[in-house]
């Protein structure tokens, strides 16, 4: 009798759990408003898809990339979906560590903006699905270049954007005639301080893969930011990355600042800014060459290739990105809040250019943007603002914290680029790409 | 059998305890000795010194080292002296002692992540920062903390969150000093400063040593503050031990000399709280 009860119990139990069939998606993303949004969505979602649940794990960048890495160089098995950026993308595809994604003709792939496309690309085949793009571009305040008698082209040069400084800054009425970011890091002040280099003629890496941080582009870049953020930055520039100059612009004591595009979304907001009404755009300023003038950047969702559940993965990750999902965010929360960068049916949307006065200067930027060809030289690596290879991240670092003892007066121009140079090649050399 | 009973008993704790501790400490020492970069999965040859090699060839490492041993002196300096200046202050009772002690203490329970954020907006930065807004107050110009003395300000930083540690211990050891001695020397005609000297001192001088220990492992260790702020600062200016490995190592994935690096980091541990032991312990029975 008791065997029989038993028996029974255990059959019941896993009855039940045959009857919970719905496949659980453990997502790993970063913490930035769209992602946010995508989670308050997620009963959407699941209302479409009723067999699909979705955890979520969402995370700082810093965490969000280690994590990740960690978990899918050593096939843990931990996430179905990942987001991932533009840097990673060609790594990890060339390793065969990601899925490819498979779209239909309704999601139109083609839709999606080039550049990014591109970056996002292996021998045709889409790696992983953008969500959010951006590019960088020059945001300057109208009145005081209005005052100072200046009118910036839609494509200015260095030198015009120089005049411009100089004559804007003025550090005791509280402005400053430019903000960069300085704070040392390779996604902080290098992803800006590659563009400048780019600009200059330079790039990281010769076609034998070394480091060329001790030629002619990157000693004028590096004198050209040190010489411009001495005259005419804000005190403390060695602090400040993307937040802080923000911060710094939107209370109005910038003239100029060079970032990331979807800052004009903040500083064109009068909830958060005090100079709302009062900025302009421009492509950001050229000096010996237009190309890798501006930077590439996309958050992108992957299926990792260790993946079991490949097709409610590809479901989830379609609908994330879709014309259908910017629609979702349009309903819900105004065309202010879809995510920008991806598609180029979200730039011909008049609904979208109407609250995006930034849009139309977005777009050309990421048009312009080319991972592949960033550089004047040729160079091996893919990615405008770094290197597409796993080293790069210290790298990047290393130099960046030179190019801030520059910026803040602790080492000279020449010798902060030896020291990088020498860091550069120790590292490139650990990692076996020349001996 | 009667020792027997106790010891089994105890043994699946400290069976578990040992575990938990030899298990990673001999898998970094096994990786420390073999080339191994997570990026590149595969064969993980047996690569000997290398490993160590190349930590200590970097540039970096002994303004690192240094900065370390800097970092944690200064600290330890400040938190000390203030700690136990500040527990002298509340030992007497006054009204609004019970409220002022818990704000003594809250510093400590404030994240560092978030210590920091306060220190570099709010403190710190040049232009809208209460620092600098006192600074102007007086006529100065400001100090730019992070660019011109970045570890100076990381010190400030880590201090200020680990003063009221050293103060809650401070406190509460004054508590279990001797009043019925205290009088007796008053009455003997010692002054205040001797009192402190011959009586005060030598009672603290076991908090002390667990205090120092304490802030000695934990502050070896600190990254965040660092990470936030100045990310190393200008150069290498406020990179230290564990910076360096974070940067060098596990920006790369390279588990291989992140191990090495771990490794050097408990070697330096283990000589400081070396020497410290030594000065310390003397004055211990």
């Amino acid at each position: 009798m008791k065997r029989f009860l038993k028996a029974g119990l255990v059959l019941a139990l896993a009855g039940a759990g045959l009857a919970h069939a719905a496949t659980e998606l453990v997502i790993a993303t970063v913490n930035n408003g769209h992602m946010i949004e995508m989670q308050k969505l997620t009963p959407q979602f699941e209302k479409a898809f009723p067999d699909i649940k979705l955890k979520w794990v969402t995370l700082e960048e810093g965490t969000l990339r280690q994590r990740v890495t960690t978990d899918i160089a050593t096939k843990g098995g931990q996430f179905d979906v990942m987001t991932i950026g533009l840097y990673e993308t060609p790594i990890w595809s060339k390793k065969g560590w990601l899925k490819p994604i498979t779209t239909d003709a309704a999601y139109d792939v083609d839709d999606i903006l080039p550049a990014i496309r591109s970056g996002l690309s292996l021998d045709g085949k889409l790696y992983a699905a953008p969500f959010y793009g951006e590019s960088s571009m020059l945001m300057y305040r109208k009145d005081l270049a209005d005052k100072a008698g200046i009118k910036l082209p839609e494509q200015p040069t260095w030198t015009q954007v120089k005049e411009f400084a100089d004559k804007a800054n003025d550090p005791k009425n509280g402005v400053y005639g430019m903000c960069l970011r300085g704070k040392p890091g390779w996604g902080d002040n290098m992803a800006f301080f590659t563009t400048l280099v780019n600009t200059y003629g330079g790039q990281w890496f010769d076609m034998s893969w070394k480091p060329q941080l001790d030629t002619k582009p990157w000693k004028d870049a590096l004198t050209f930011y040190v010489d411009l953020m001495k005259k005419n930055g804000p005190p403390g520039a060695a602090a400040n990355s993307f937040n802080e100059n923000l911060a710094l612009f939107s209370e109005g004591k910038c003239a100029m600042w060079i970032d990331a595009t979807i800052a004009a979304s903040s500083l064109t907001d009068p909830k958060q800014s005090k100079v709302a009404d009062k900025v302009a755009f421009a492509q950001a300023p050229t000096a010996v060459t237009p190309k890798g003038a501006n930077w590439l950047w996309s958050w992108n969702l992957a299926i990792p290739a260790s993946s079991t559940k490949d097709d409610a993965a590809q479901k989830f990750i379609n609908w994330a990105t879709s014309k259908d999902y910017i629609n979702l965010v349009a309903k819900e929360h105004g065309w202010h809040a879809v995510p920008t960068g991806t598609r180029k049916s979200t730039y011909a949307n008049p609904e979208f250019q109407k609250v995006a006065k930034f849009a139309a200067a977005e777009k050309k930027a990421i048009d312009s943007a080319n991972p592949n060809d960033s550089t004047l030289p040729k160079s091996p690596y893919v990615g405008v603002q770094y290197a597409a290879i796993p080293e790069f991240q210290s790298i990047g670092t290393i130099v960046g914290q030179q190019v801030t003892a520059a910026l803040a007066g602790k080492a000279t121009v020449d010798a902060a680029l030896k020291t990088a140079q020498t860091a550069a090649e120790r590292e490139m050399k650990k990692g076996g790409y020349y001996k | 059998m009667n020792r027997f009973l106790p010891r089994a008993l105890m043994a699946p704790a400290v069976i578990t305890l040992f575990l938990w501790m030899i298990v990673p400490l001999l898998m970094t020492l096994y990786f420390s000795f073999v080339t191994y970069n997570l990026m590149q999965p595969g064969e993980r040859p047996f690569s000997g010194l290398e490993n160590f090699h190349y930590f200590v060839t970097d540039p970096d490492f002994w303004p690192a080292v240094m900065n370390t041993l800097l970092l944690i002196g200064w600290v330890i300096v400040i938190t000390v002296i203030g700690g136990v200046l500040l527990a002298l202050l509340v030992n007497e009772p006054f009204p609004g002692r019970g409220i002022v002690r818990v704000l003594l203490i809250s510093p400590f329970f404030v994240m560092p992540a978030v210590n920091a954020l306060l220190w570099k907006h709010m403190m710190m930065n040049p232009i809208y920062g209460v620092l600098a807004n006192v600074w102007t107050f007086f006529g100065l110009t400001p100090v730019d903390w992070l660019t011109d003395v970045p570890l100076l300000s990381v010190v400030i930083m880590v201090a200020w969150q680990w003063l009221p540690f050293a103060c809650l211990i401070f406190i509460t050891s004054l508590q279990s000093l001797d009043r019925e001695q205290m009088e007796a020397a008053r009455m003997d005609g010692a002054n205040a400063f001797q009192r402190f000297g011959y009586l005060t001192v030598p009672h603290l001088g076991r908090p002390m040593a667990v205090v120092i220990m304490i802030e000695m492992i934990f502050l070896l260790s600190v990254f965040a503050e660092i990470a936030i702020t100045t990310n190393g600062g200008p150069g290498n200016e406020s990179t230290n031990l564990t910076y360096m490995i974070f940067k060098q190592s596990l920006m790369n994935f390279d588990v291989g000399v992140a191990s090495a690096g771990a490794l050097f980091a408990v070697i330096l541990a283990n000589i400081v709280a070396a020497f410290l032991i030594r000065i310390i312990g003397k004055n211990l029975d």
